[in-house]
């Protein structure tokens, strides 16, 4: 069994020989019609025991995954799943990257992640397709107007390059918005973050899956937690649908099934699970390049590089494990954006779908320990978990290999809820994606 | 999209002339007694949620209606509406059987609490 | 080349050919610009056809030549855009656009055209090009991926184009409830239909089609001795004429939610935009609230693929056999029937007896026989059983069939021995039946896999929905019909009256026998494509790729070749997916799972989803009584909540800051009138009333006597301000609370909430009066010398009405309520008169005032006004985590009172810490320099960031009064910091310093409004 902080030998060797993927390897194996292309990651049976299990391999579950094994060497991991990879909201969201935030711990979170995303597909020889195409908040009231040039000068100040611009650069931008100054909420501005954007979420999962596989962990998937076993207030494993497995430490991933986790350790969590909806239109030629987030009339909206735009808005009122919104929320959504854009009126609706999204009292995301020794959790990221995957593994990780919190993990830790410490987005924009 | 019947006005409505009110049955500290709330009571009271995935108990409002409140009876997955009782009521026993043990474990403590004053 | 018409003359064919169709009536309509014409009742497929169009499309991702494979919804290759300019629609199936006049269709997806497409040297490298391949490559140089790769990707991609302007047409939608909603009007649609509504249930049944009966024309099968279509025809039209039943087509059932939930999507005036012009919307969204719904949505044909199985002229067998009935076209002028089944040898015959030679039929069983078998065999149609099409040979780069190979085939799976080359320019294939579950599906039905259909058919489900006919895999005529009828009336009730169900009759027919691709002779996979998703260009091969590389799950797969995820959402493609990877990973299909079916079963228009609920409808706007005198008077707006409130007035060539600077002048050295009547205003009344303030306000109101009022603070419980305002006390438990414009609703609320869920044992009323009333405020040192000219026996004297009282009496003749507060420093009063009086008193002040230079003025003057004074406004000082304590309000928060909302939370170490931020006001260095809105201080410039925020600006504004800019903002610690400079980086190397002083910049003693 590997040493907790060195890589075995036989897993070094499969980190050399994974095979690299580029424009090269790819025409090598067209010579024999991509018969002879190896596994992106193996389908292992659990081994009895883990430094570390990851419940849940969503993006967040994976990175932290991969950056336990190339940051900490930490390589005895397993990262279990019920259901199959990047299953979960990884494969269900609308792709919207950004980092320009109000709050402190928000801004070194989300630049963070941000950040790692520019330069993913070379970290993982995958192509995520990060695409820092530009995002813009429109300003509809001079309310939000304020509270924009408040958070433009917080984010300069932080390091974060993005700013205010004006009716005329918007229409220039978007083409297709409604900048009529009689409508019902004329736009009066924007904040534009030049380096925000969309990646290809699968690729995200599956990336951070071959990076860490290859690094010697073990995805482990069609695997449920059944339990998780504890030794007085210390954690020693798992009951899983495959077998009990022991962990020096369990790590919690499960976004939409969080509370139903942590109950089996025993822990409650400041959590409620509803449904977010998102859809795409057919596939169309180019109409518009940016990102468009309208929180006053709770619509966002972008392009996907295969011609589908890609839609969202905000979440339902009411708990909801069953992955289906309801269609008010839906039509608030498609609304507000063919008010904003009209000519997808004339366009058509393609494919509709809800994920579960863990609201925390505040809207900002859990990172923590818990009372239960060995037991951490990462979840609570509301309707915008995607953006952050990166940087939320990465800090995560740290947390795990050295069992206390870094400056950014350290805000969002559970404590903040008994000590008021909150961290309030939502006094920056109503939709908080 | 739900349909939810008022229990005070006897409405039938869509979901959109409702309002969730979220959990039910969340008890206010200060309301018991304003003295001696620890932080950790304060937390429970604000931010702690059951969050079952089955049968829960939700606090509604009657929007465009009577504009009361009510206690509906709601499974988290179905979406199936169990029953309705009054704001100031606690859930029906045939209701409570039918709920998340989360529930059953919440109304035994309260009533242990009770019979402990 | 030459385009040869496939239009089959009636002649001889017992005019059974081109029902649908008016060969008297001929209409003209344009395919990419070029005149063509059909005939009354085409489809554009048909029409196209007919003219010896064939290639209508070119695929995604190999740009491959694509022709018409389907019937109606199911077509995945041939999309078209219909319409020009703003009324441009792309993307719709050729086969569901019925012609009309001056129709307009253009292909789309290639260039320079449709049947010469540069984008087709993508099929050449198509080698390079597998499932994902761009997961594997554009990584380098880094920066390409955004400049060079993406945008070339992204031109390449996506299929029409967007319409060029706002849409010029509407929409609109309907809500309603029946007792069944019936999907599908095939035979089994009808049938549950007639039974549910001779029960007397009220029965809506719709059908995505301009014409009843499903396939019910070319099934073949009697009812009552004659053909399927007499019978459907009167059954339609029974239902029509029944009262309580409402008979929708061209209206699709697009979605299934909660609690039966159902959406439809009526296409009004697709068909014939002419209907619009008397004012008819284009689509029409039905949102019905059914208590049964009945799936009778039918099945589609699934072919099996082959080698090159998507050139021109390669149809599913039922899609040639309609398209002949129906529009008495045909796809070529030779034809081969390849099948697993005996329906296929329906279109063999039907073919045969339109005078359309068949020159073969390849049959995978090894022995085929049975009644449709033999038919074909006398017509002297030759067929090969057990064979396989091994591959097929066509010409100008694909677009034209010339012949197919046929070779034994073994249920091994594999292809052996002599092949054969049949000569033929189409070919019918049929590899059985997969039922419509989708809608089952929608709400979270499951499947089960039938073995002898070979497909998925509906688990029951939870909700009262239950699937009936061909859905249900129930193909045998009579079968279909008992279950049809046995619904409506389970629908119905027990007791309900029964409808006569015909007699129903057919040809038996022989199991088929399940191929999910016919394997290519010679190496497998290697160059010669089996197409399982046209639209996406998915293959056999890609699937298996997919496989191979660990993607296991239906849904990796899915997601990594886009299987199943073009815009016919795999109606096509899904099962015969399945079908591969159960090949190649030797696990039976229901193993591999099936992916899970989403709303919407059709794209459907986002204008329907809008419905009216567009430009002016968009969202309500809340006017003052006043509005339109503040609109005459050239006011700009500022929306608050829903309410527009005048921001200023500006007069002739007067700027904003100019007429604001002028307004504020007044109001300090005159007089101004503002009209405040969005402010909200609620009545608080009962023995409980003082006691419920004071659990709402930090401060105590209980003691508050008649005709005083006071300023009261309200936390949530999390301790953070969230409105405030000025509540008197109109009489003995009788109190008017005054709360910000946006917050009123929410405040009634929130009352509401805590006297029904908290303090039950209350006795008080609330009630929101904020739109009885126009109010306003009447500031400035001439403020009583103009209201004294008022008629009434309202005493407004220092003595009279003291600061912070009020008096009821009669103004100018009506009923006002008179507060003496101020939000301006000034000596203020607010004049409260029913609204339906409040122009007209309005009117009556200006010109009382009018010798005073009284003008009114905006809430961009009243902003400037309160800040000049110090006073906070919520939403500007507080953003939802400001305390009071942290505004110095403590003043205003009681230590007396055992409880009100938010106490325990001010005691939470955070809040209680004392490193917060505190309200401080501020003195820039330069008079003249105003601090930017949101502006943030720092501990200390730094060249590395982020830099130390130590706090931010919460108001800032030019003070005329004061001929300087002032501003207020929450820094760290700030009270303790008076005197003290901080700095603020605006910009790049902008750094604007300012000093920190007491908010009150003007009149600290509070004597302007004293007097």
């Amino acid at each position: 069994m590997a040493l907790r902080g060195v890589v075995p030998a036989h897993l070094s060797l499969d980190c050399a020989t994974m095979k690299k993927y580029s424009i090269f390897s790819l025409a090598r194996n067209a010579g024999n019609y991509h018969k002879d292309w190896e596994r992106a990651w193996r389908s292992p049976d659990p081994k009895k025991e883990y430094d570390v299990v990851i419940v849940g391999a969503g993006g967040h579950g994976l990175a932290t995954a991969y950056y336990l094994a190339s940051k900490h060497n930490v390589t005895n991991v397993a990262v279990i799943e019920k259901g199959w990879l990047g299953g979960g909201n990884t494969g269900r969201n609308t792709t919207i990257i950004r980092s320009n935030y109000l709050q402190d711990p928000s801004m070194a979170m989300y630049e963070l992640s941000r950040s790692l995303y520019e330069d993913l597909s070379q970290e993982l020889n995958y192509n995520i397709m990060f695409s820092p195409r530009g995002l813009l908040m429109l300003c509809q009231t001079e309310h939000e107007l304020r509270a924009m040039k408040r958070t433009s000068h917080a984010n300069r100040l932080a390091g974060i390059e993005a700013e205010m611009i004006d009716r005329a650069r918007v229409k220039e931008l978007v083409p297709i918005i409604n900048d009529s100054e009689d409508c019902r909420y004329p736009i009066l501005g924007a904040y534009y973050q030049p380096r925000g954007g969309t990646a290809r979420h699968d690729a995200v999962a599956w990336g951070y899956a071959r990076g860490s596989d290859a690094r010697g962990v073990d995805i482990i998937q069609q695997c449920e937690v059944t339990s998780i076993t504890r030794e007085g207030s210390r954690v020693t494993g798992l009951d899983t649908t495959k077998g009990h497995i022991k962990a020096k430490k369990i790590a919690v991933v499960t976004a939409g099934n969080t509370s139903l986790v942590m109950q089996m350790a025993g822990v409650s969590m400041p959590i409620e699970s509803v449904c977010l909806q998102a859809l795409v239109s057919e596939p169309i030629k180019p109409v518009i390049d940016v990102v468009v987030m309208a929180n006053t009339v709770h619509g966002y909206m972008s392009q996907s590089d295969k011609g589908e735009l890609v839609i969202g808005g905000g979440a339902d009122s009411y708990n909801n494990y069953s992955q289906r919104g309801s269609f008010p929320a839906l039509e608030h959504t498609v609304t507000a954006l063919v008010e904003t854009f009209p000519i997808i009126s004339r366009l058509r609706m393609l494919r509709l779908w809800g994920g579960i999204v863990d609201m925390t009292g505040d809207r900002s995301p859990i990172i923590s320990k818990t009372d239960v020794d060995g037991l951490y959790v990462n979840c609570g990221w509301g309707t915008g978990g995607f953006k952050a995957i990166p940087g939320s593994g990465y800090v995560f990780a740290d947390l795990i290999a050295r069992d206390q919190p870094g400056d950014i993990a350290g805000a969002f830790g559970l404590d903040r809820f008994k000590q008021g410490r909150t961290i309030d987005e939502s006094v920056a924009a109503a939709v908080a994606h | 999209m739900l349909v939810i019947t008022c229990p005070v006005c006897g409405i039938e409505g869509e979901e959109a002339d409702f309002h969730c009110g979220g959990e039910a049955h969340i008890t206010r500290p200060a309301t018991e007694n304003p003295e001696g709330i620890t932080d950790e009571a304060q937390r429970d009271y604000i931010y702690m949620r059951k969050n079952p995935k089955g049968v829960h108990f939700e606090r509604w409002r009657c929007d465009r209606g009577c504009g009361k409140w009510f206690h509906a009876c709601r499974h988290t997955v179905s979406m199936e509406i169990l029953g309705y009782y009054g704001i100031t009521q606690k859930p029906p026993a045939a209701l409570l059987k039918r709920a998340d043990p989360l529930w059953q474990a919440h109304f035994e403590a309260q009533a242990k609490k009770a019979k402990s004053k | 080349m030459s385009n040869k018409p496939y239009r089959v003359p009636t002649a001889g064919t017992g005019g059974t050919v081109g029902r649908l169709i008016d060969r008297s009536q001929t209409v003209d309509f344009t395919w990419n610009g070029q005149k063509h014409s059909g005939y009354a009742g085409d489809t554009l497929a048909s029409a196209l056809f007919a003219n010896g169009i064939r290639v209508v499309g070119r695929s995604f991702k190999y740009h491959r030549p694509r022709g018409v494979i389907g019937l109606g919804s199911n077509e995945p290759n041939a999309l078209v855009g219909v319409g020009t300019g703003a009324r441009l629609e792309p993307n719709i199936r050729a086969t569901q656009v019925e012609l009309f006049p001056g129709l307009a269709a253009t292909a789309q997806n290639a260039w320079p055209s449709v049947e010469f497409d540069i984008g087709q040297i993508n099929s050449l490298a198509s080698r390079l090009f597998p499932a994902g391949f761009y997961y594997k490559t554009f990584m380098w140089p880094q920066a390409f991926w955004k400049s060079v790769y993406e945008p070339i990707i992204r031109r390449a991609a996506g299929l029409g184009v967007a319409p060029d302007g706002p849409d010029p047409d509407t929409y609109e939608q309907f809500n309603c409830h029946c007792d069944v909603l019936v999907v599908g009007g095939g035979v089994a649609g009808l049938a549950a239909a007639e039974a549910a509504s001779a029960g007397g249930a009220r029965v809506i049944i719709a059908d995505e089609n301009p014409q009843f009966g499903g396939i019910s024309d070319i099934a073949g099968g009697t009812l009552d001795g004659e053909a399927q279509s007499k019978w459907v025809a009167e059954a339609a039209q029974r239902l029509a004429q029944a009262g309580h039943v409402h008979v929708m087509s061209r209206t699709t059932v697009i979605g299934h939610f909660h609690h039966n939930y159902v959406m439809m999507l009526e296409r009004v005036a697709d068909h014939d935009p002419r209907i619009m012009n008397d004012g008819a919307p284009r689509h029409r969204l039905w949102k019905v609230r059914a208590k049964r719904v009945i799936i009778a949505s039918g099945a589609i044909e699934r072919p099996i693929p082959f080698a090159n199985n998507d050139r021109p002229g390669v149809m599913l067998s039922t899609a040639v056999r309609a398209h002949l009935v129906r529009y008495g076209v045909a796809p070529g002028y030779r034809g081969v029937i390849f099948t697993n089944n005996d329906d296929a040898y329906r279109t063999a015959t039907e073919l045969l007896s339109a005078g359309v030679p068949v020159a073969r039929i390849i049959d995978v069983r090894p022995e085929p026989d049975g009644p449709l078998v033999e038919a074909a065999r006398t017509a002297g149609i030759e067929i090969s059983a057990g064979s396989a099409i091994c591959g097929l040979l066509a010409k100008s780069g694909g677009k034209h069939i010339t012949s197919v190979k046929v070779a034994p085939y073994s249920t091994t799976g594999r292809v052996s021995g002599a092949e054969e080359q049949v000569d033929c320019d189409f070919v019918a294939v049929s590899g059985g039946w997969n039922p419509v579950v989708h809608l089952h599906c929608h709400n979270g039905g499951k499947l089960d896999f039938n073995d002898e259909i070979q497909s998925f058919v509906s688990r029951k489900h939870d909700d009262p929905v239950v699937t009936i006919g061909s859905a249900n895999g129930s193909f045998d005529l009579a079968a279909l019909m008992d279950e049809a009828y046995a619904a409506g009336e389970a629908a119905a009730g027990a007791s309900a009256a029964k409808a006569k169900a015909p007699k129903a009759a057919s040809e038996p027919e022989g199991a088929l026998e399940p191929l999910w691709y016919a394997p290519a002779t010679g190496k497998y996979n290697e160059g010669n494509k089996h197409f399982i998703d046209f639209q996406n260009d998915v293959t056999a091969a890609d699937l298996e790729l997919a496989q191979r590389e660990g993607y296991e799950s239906v849904e990796h797969t899915k997601r990594y070749t886009t299987l199943g995820m073009a815009t016919d959402q795999g109606k096509t493609s899904n099962i015969i997916g399945l079908g591969v990877l159960s090949g190649s990973t030797g696990k039976p299909i229901p193993e591999i799972g099936t992916t899970t079916f989403r709303p919407p079963y059709t794209p459907f228009s986002f204008g329907s989803i809008a419905g009216t609920q567009v430009g002016k409808l968009f969202h309500v706007v809340r006017r003052t009584a006043q509005f339109d005198w503040h609109k005459e008077a050239g006011a700009t707006w500022e929306p608050i909540g829903d309410w527009r409130r005048a921001y200023c007035y500006p007069k002739g060539e007067e700027d904003k800051h100019a007429a604001i600077n002028r307004e504020i002048l007044t109001v300090r050295g005159k007089v101004g009138i503002l009209d405040a009547s969005t402010l909200g205003k609620i009545e608080i009344k009962g023995p409980d009333a003082g006691a419920l303030l004071d659990r709402i306000y930090t401060n105590t109101f209980s003691t508050l006597k008649p005709g005083r009022g006071r300023y009261g603070l309200m936390m949530n419980e999390m301790g953070f301000l969230f409105d405030d305002g000025v509540t008197v006390c109109l009489g003995k438990d009788h109190y008017l609370m005054h709360t910000t414009s946006g917050g009123a609703e929410r405040v009634v609320q929130w009352l509401e909430e805590w006297l029904q869920t908290e303090w039950t044992d209350m006795k008080v009323f609330v009630t929101a009066v904020t739109e009885q009333w126009s109010q306003f405020a009447v500031a400035g040192p001439k403020a009583r010398t103009l209201l004294e000219k008022l008629e009434g026996d309202v005493d407004f004297s220092a003595d009279g009405l003291a600061f912070m009282s009020m008096s009821e009496g009669t103004l100018e003749g009506t009923r006002a309520r008179v507060f003496r507060i101020s939000f301006s420093g000034e000596l203020s009063y607010e004049i409260a008169v029913p609204a339906n009086t409040g122009r007209v008193f309005w009117e009556k002040l200006l010109a009382a005032g009018e010798e005073f230079g009284v003008e009114p003025y905006g809430t961009e003057a009243l902003h400037v006004l309160r800040a000049e004074k110090g006073f906070i406004a919520i939403g500007d000082e507080t953003d939802g985590t400001v305390t009071p304590l942290d505004l110095g309000m403590n003043w205003a928060v009681s230590k007396k009172k055992a409880d009100y909302l938010g106490k325990r939370a001010l005691e939470l170490p955070h809040l209680a810490d004392e490193n917060r931020k505190e309200l401080v006001g501020l003195l820039t260095e330069d008079p003249n320099e105003v601090l930017p809105d949101g502006a943030y201080a720092v501990s200390s410039v730094t060249e590395k960031l982020p830099m130390d925020m130590i706090g931010q600006v919460t108001s800032t504004y030019w003070s005329p009064t004061l001929n300087r800019s002032i501003a207020m903002a929450l820094i760290k610690k700030g009270r303790t910091k008076m005197g003290e400079k901080v700095t603020f980086p605006v910009a790049e190397g902008k750094v604007i310093r300012a000093e920190i002083v007491d908010p009150v910049f003007y009149d600290k003693e509070g004597e302007r409004q004293n007097v």
